[in-house]
């Protein structure tokens, strides 16, 4: 059961006008792998997150998520489907409190209706004890439940990072796509990340697929790694053999055509 | 929390609407018997506003759909309540049954109409959602003015109200002004409740970040649509009271003008603050009567609306959130400490009015 294949993107394009922004994606996460994708900007990566999402349609090609083809799928069903991420920008509900940014993502499991709680009825007081004890529990193993009760705009950059992949968990996801969790962190903030991301995928036990820059993340945490670039896979392997392919060396850092000579 | 906690929350829940209403009528036993038939109608007009504004600060407010058309959902529920109340054979009804539930009545075509608009151009978003809701009060509006069954240019006229339920010793005004009171708690009960609960909070989500909130499972645009149901619901029920206390109806009457009324009133309350919506709406209904009206027999030039746009620039630019913002009236500090003394007096647990989410320490 370790191989089943919980996503899968095949040959997956995405054209805006003449631009083929992605062409020919491949991907097979199986259950409990960390993957990175990573490649230079613009190189086409969020693209591929926001297709593999259901934000957008791919223009050929398939993604299947836990036996299901996600074609003509809303966004909310796809999330429903137990496949959830963050943002590149980090986009949580500002004036919302912690905690309720948390019970937002928790409420496709509550179970009252409008009527009970326009009549209050008991069954409205249990279920949002329930949701407000599941979401305080989520927030204390990752220390924000003493700032529950404030505006969600009001944290500190790194703390807002790791609140929204508080609230990605609050969906009770299997599988959870993290576009660029370290941008803008410093080191020690990237390491505690590090940290947080593996701790995640072993408590909850969590397929990651991982956008990032930092070098530093990705080869620490990352078993496998796609490496797209103008929008084509143009390698994929262990942190070892990607961190010597000369095409991914050429890619990032840019080659000169004849002599080969890196920058 | 055990079912018992929860049982006994929900009985507590239960009394304050019955309460504030009483309160309200015994407020209306003093307007009538100290004020002139004038402000006695005036007074109605404030429940009519308090319930759109509230209703509207739902969807715009809330759910961050600006709607320019909720004057076209209150012109759907006066018309069709008013409509109802002129036949015969609704005249059969007892008169407390027939008027109380005649709102309701308004209610229930406002929210068909909710429901008919806000399923294709609620996946609209911004200016083009208000463009469309523009479109369909306008569509409203016409429709009314050239349907012969409904008066056509010359409107409706000779609404019945409501004769006084003498055996219960209410007037005819008083009658009137209960069945206000009655609606207006329960729209202000029943929006209060759903924006503080899961639902709410989906709401509260969809007007912070539409693509954030699809992520995490929500359906944002069937949380729009039922925000747009139960909205025009409120403003049928709105119209509906209007009808019957103007007696006349009229097409002229829900221009856009009266939409841009009501968004004035939530936008000088605070875009989400439904305390700031009545306020707004009580303060509003009466400036215009009772203190442009006034100045205006002094100065013998008719400066009203010049004061009344004077007021609203300046106030919009000392205070662009509205009155209170996004503020409820138990978000501020010294009515908390008030309801902790009250409620040590009353020598049991901190527990708020019936509406809100439990205290902490309730919770564990």
């Amino acid at each position: 059961m370790n191989d089943e294949i919980l996503l899968e993107a095949k040959k997956v394009g995405m054209e805006f006008g003449g631009l083929k922004a992605v062409d020919g994606f491949d991907l097979q996460l199986r259950r409990g792998e960390l993957v990175g994708l990573i490649g230079p900007n613009g190189a086409g990566k969020t693209t591929c997150f926001n297709c593999l999402t259901g934000v957008y349609k791919p223009t050929s090609g398939e993604v299947i998520i836990r036996g299901v083809n996600i074609r003509g799928l809303k966004t909310y069903e796809v999330s429903r489907l137990g496949m959830t991420r963050t943002f590149q920008n980090i986009r949580l509900f500002k004036e919302l409190s912690v905690l309720d940014n948390v019970i937002v993502a928790g409420l496709q499991h509550a179970r009252q209706t409008v009527m009970d709680d326009v009549l209050r009825h008991p069954r409205h007081y249990v279920e949002e004890a329930r949701m407000r004890e599941r979401a305080l529990e989520l927030l204390r193993i990752f220390k924000l439940d003493i700032k529950s009760d404030q505006p969600s705009s009001s944290l500190p950059y790194g703390e807002q990072r790791r609140l929204e992949i508080v609230r990605a968990l609050a969906t009770e996801p299997r599988i959870i796509l993290l576009d660029e969790p370290a941008a803008g962190m410093n080191d020690k903030e990237t390491e505690d990340l590090m940290h947080l991301i593996a701790q995640i995928r072993r408590d909850f036990r969590l397929t990651v697929l991982l956008i990032e820059h930092d070098m530093r993340l990705v080869m620490g945490i990352c078993e496998r790694i796609v490496v797209l670039d103008h929008g084509c896979i143009i390698s994929q392997g262990t942190p070892a053999n990607i961190k010597s392919d000369p095409a991914v060396i050429a890619a990032y850092l840019g080659v000169d055509e004849k002599s080969a000579e890196v920058t | 929390m055990t079912d018992q906690r929860a049982r006994g929350l929900f009985y507590r829940s239960l009394p304050s609407p019955f309460l504030a209403t009483v309160a309200l009528v015994l407020v209306g036993l003093i307007i009538e018997n100290s004020t002139n038939a004038y402000t006695q109608d005036v007074v109605l007009w404030i429940f009519t506003n308090i319930i759109l504004a509230v209703s509207l600060n739902l969807v715009s407010g809330f759910t961050g759909q600006f709607s320019l058309g909720h004057a076209g959902f209150m012109a759907v529920g006066a018309y069709l309540s008013a409509w109802c109340s002129l036949r015969p054979e609704f005249q059969a009804l007892p008169d407390p049954l027939r008027f109380t539930l005649l709102p309701a009545i308004g209610g229930l075509g406002a929210a068909a109409a909710g429901y008919i608009v806000g399923l294709p151009s609620l996946r609209l978003r911004g200016d083009y959602l208000a463009i469309v809701t523009l479109g369909f009060g306008e569509i409203i509006r016409v429709t009314l003015l050239n349907t012969e069954a409904v008066g056509g240019a010359r409107g409706l006229n000779r609404i019945p109200a409501t004769e006084g339920w003498l055996e219960i010793g209410l007037s005819p005004y008083l009658a009137q002004f209960s069945i206000a009171s009655f609606w207006t708690v329960l729209t202000i009960t029943a929006l209060w409740r759903i924006v503080h609960s899961q639902k709410g909070r989906i709401f509260l989500s969809v007007r912070e970040d539409e693509i954030a909130a699809e992520a995490m499972g929500v359906n944002v645009t069937q949380a729009k649509v039922r925000a747009f149901v139960i909205s025009a619901f409120f403003a049928g029920v709105g119209g509906s009271l209007f009808a019957h206390s103007v007696k006349y109806l009229s097409p002229a009457t829900f221009s856009f003008t009266k939409s841009v009324d009501i968004i004035i009133m939530i936008v000088l309350g605070g875009m989400g603050s439904f305390t700031g919506s009545v306020i707004a709406a009580i303060f509003i209904t009466l400036i215009p009567e009772f203190v442009l009206r006034p100045v205006q027999e002094i100065t013998k030039v008719d400066l009203r609306m010049v004061i009344y746009s004077l007021i609203l620039i300046l106030f919009m630019i000392m205070r662009p959130a509205g009155l209170l913002g996004t503020r409820e009236w138990n978000d501020f500090a010294w009515v908390k400490r008030l309801q902790l003394i009250l409620s040590r007096l009353l020598n049991r647990e901190a527990k708020d009015d019936s509406s809100n989410t439990p205290s902490p320490s309730e919770v564990s």
